[in-house]
């Protein structure tokens, strides 16, 4: 379980890293919403593994439970995160729309970023 | 419990969805409602200044819930400045984009102002670490709409790099917390504090990682050097008044460092000890001197005026790797003096822009060439820390404060050797943006237009004499400028006592927690 759970969250990590690090914006976005499901399954995982419990005390026996926490950091997390590619579509969109160029860095254009 | 600390929070929470639901093909009621919200703001801020002048810090517990359980917001002192400091900042803003018609250029821009104000106001009152995420959010967001207002497909391919790259620093910030939690199981951040006192010394390798990865985030924000590159390319080619805002949210980034490491890896931490020293001062300084050196190479004010906010950034980071109160101060004291003038700056820069363009080659005179050099020179002097401004008096206190490091003469010829790059930097700009300018008729007609965008620019578009009301936050920020100047002693005996408080944590650890004996 453990080691299935770590090697999604870095598989996923290292995959959005290498796309993000491509030169066109459509591979950039799908590598930060990569990024972004690693993160939330990371984020799941802070409040250690447990399967099936409920994520609340139960008053009547001493039943385990799990960390109720993490998965409202998660639910947060996936909220931002699937408005922020919204938005970073869009604006790939109108900026691919208006540039007729779909490439993320700007050579060409003075870019002299010390 | 007060209410008033929430009330920055709330205030344009309410605003920004009013104008853009209600009244939303209002300008003039946009603007009314915009810069009502503002100056009430102001006033909420000062309220707020006086309640934390004695040093009493206040908690404001959302839906009653205890501290370690739920949110809680924390007014301090340094809550308190940085919020009017905000406030201030959003009021110049706001008056010069009405006052230069910025706000019609594209749609809502009030609206995501507010939200914007929301998110900075938020991240500074915050008293818990995921809190402050979601805070980073809400301004990212407002920001991001903010820095493509206007359109045009240069700012917008800029805008989806800031976007990306912003982006990135959100998901470091989760693994950050994530690793955080686990180690220590809480985010409140007195009750961080209290935890990581608590850890055991042999147990700590996530500890050390989460504090590694938190101070990345925040390096992010405050564009120190291996990370700033997000920042020339986004500034230069946002609207100048919003870049002006901007001026606060990479000091965002330096209110984080400063309050995480104080609070939760406090000076005597042995987890995260050298963090700060070993790291973050080189890396200030290679800031500071790349600022100054792009201040000189740059061929477009924009980008200018960019590279001097990286450089001041740089000095102010330099204060608060030192680590102790005395720097502490001074480098708040900094933050204000910074974060006026890059907006004075900024705004400086558009009303250049708007008449000649931004490219520093000679040009036509443009009209108002003699009111628009003083102020430029006014801005240069006090960014590049020349007497008789307060950017000396920041510099000094920096320089002062680093007499007790080891490193002292690194520092100080860091500091002395930029401040005379960015002179000679700002000189050069001044003189071709204002002196060599030529008459019309010399100037072939094709370098009438920038070639960047394709646009006309500015002599084509304005030859008359925008408004007045442009002029007069510019004419503020200068007066701010100079109130900080003269009243530098009351300001320096506040941001002391700012600095005393933070490198005392037990009194907000015992504030928040509820904790007896404090």
């Amino acid at each position: 379980m453990e080691i299935l759970l770590a090697s999604a969250v870095g598989i996923l990590t290292a995959s959005g890293i290498y796309l993000i690090l491509r030169q066109r914006t459509f591979p950039v976005i799908i590598g930060l919403s990569l990024l972004s499901y690693a993160v939330n399954l990371f984020l799941f995982a802070t409040g250690r593994l447990a399967l099936n419990q409920p994520p609340i005390l139960s008053k009547y026996a001493d039943a385990s439970y799990t960390d109720p926490l993490p998965q409202a950091l998660v639910l947060t997390a996936i909220v931002i995160s699937f408005g922020m590619t919204a938005v970073v579509v869009m604006i790939a969109l109108s900026s691919y729309l208006a540039a007729r160029d779909d490439h993320i860095d700007m050579a060409g254009n003075g870019g002299d970023d010390a | 419990m007060s209410h008033w600390i929430i009330a920055p929070i709330v205030l344009p929470a309410v605003v920004a969805p009013f104008i853009l639901m209600v009244i939303r093909y209002h300008r003039d009621l946009q603007r009314v409602f915009s810069v009502a919200s503002v100056v009430a703001l102001n006033l909420i801020a000062l309220v707020l200044l006086t309640q934390t002048m004695d040093g009493t810090i206040s908690v404001y517990e959302l839906g009653n819930w205890p501290a370690p359980f739920g949110i809680v917001l924390v007014l301090d002192r340094l809550s308190a400045m940085m919020v009017l400091l905000t406030t201030l900042l959003a009021l110049a803003v706001v008056l010069y984009a009405i006052g230069s018609g910025w706000d019609t250029r594209g749609r809502h821009f009030h609206a995501l102002f507010q939200f914007q104000l929301m998110g900075i106001l938020g991240a500074f009152l915050t008293g818990d670490a995921f809190n402050l995420f979601v805070f980073f959010e809400v301004l990212l967001i407002a920001s991001y709409g903010l820095m493509i207002h206007g359109g045009g497909a240069t700012r917008l391919r800029a805008g989806v790099q800031y976007v990306v790259y912003n982006l990135l620093g959100s998901t470091l910030f989760l693994f950050a917390l994530g690793t955080l939690y686990s180690v220590t199981g809480t985010l409140n951040m007195a009750d961080l504090a209290v935890r990581v006192a608590e850890l055991p010394a042999d147990d700590t390798a996530l500890l050390r990682v989460g504090a590694v990865l938190l101070l990345l985030v925040f390096a992010i924000k405050a564009a120190v050097l291996p990370l700033h590159f997000w920042l020339p390319a986004s500034y230069a080619n946002a609207p100048m008044p919003v870049a002006a805002l901007f001026a606060i949210m990479t000091k965002v980034g330096a209110y984080a460092i400063l309050r995480m490491y104080t609070l939760v890896f406090g000076p005597d931490v042995a987890v995260t000890e050298g963090l700060i020293g070993d790291w973050l001062l080189p890396a200030a300084l290679l800031t500071l001197a790349a600022g100054s050196i792009g201040i000189l190479g740059a061929r477009e004010l924009g980008r200018l005026v960019a590279f001097s906010a990286i450089a001041s950034m740089g000095t102010l980071l330099i204060a608060i790797s030192l680590f102790t109160p005395q720097a502490a101060a001074a480098a708040l004291y900094y933050t204000i003096h910074s974060t006026l003038t890059a907006a004075l700056l900024f705004l400086v820069a558009d009303l250049v822009l708007e008449r000649r363009g931004g490219r520093l080659t000679p040009t036509p005179p443009m009209p108002q060439s003699g009111l628009i050099a003083a102020l430029f020179f006014a801005g240069a002097i006090a960014m590049a820390g020349m007497p008789p401004l307060s950017g000396f008096v920041g510099k000094l206190l920096v320089m002062d404060a680093a007499r007790a490091n080891s490193q002292v003469w690194t520092i100080w010829a860091v500091i002395l050797t930029t401040s005379l790059i960015t002179i000679v930097g700002m000189a050069r700009a001044g003189s071709i943006l204002f002196w060599k300018s030529h008459d019309r008729s010399v100037l072939p007609p094709e370098a009438m237009t920038d070639e960047d965008d394709g646009t006309p620019v500015a002599p084509d578009l304005a030859p008359e004499p925008v408004p007045g009301l442009a002029f007069v936050p510019v004419f503020a920020l200068l007066v701010a400028l100079v109130v900080l100047t003269v009243l530098a002693g009351p300001v320096m005996r506040y941001t002391e006592a700012t600095a005393a408080q933070l490198f005392a944590p037990a009194d907000y650890i015992e504030t928040v927690l509820k904790r007896p004996g404090s």
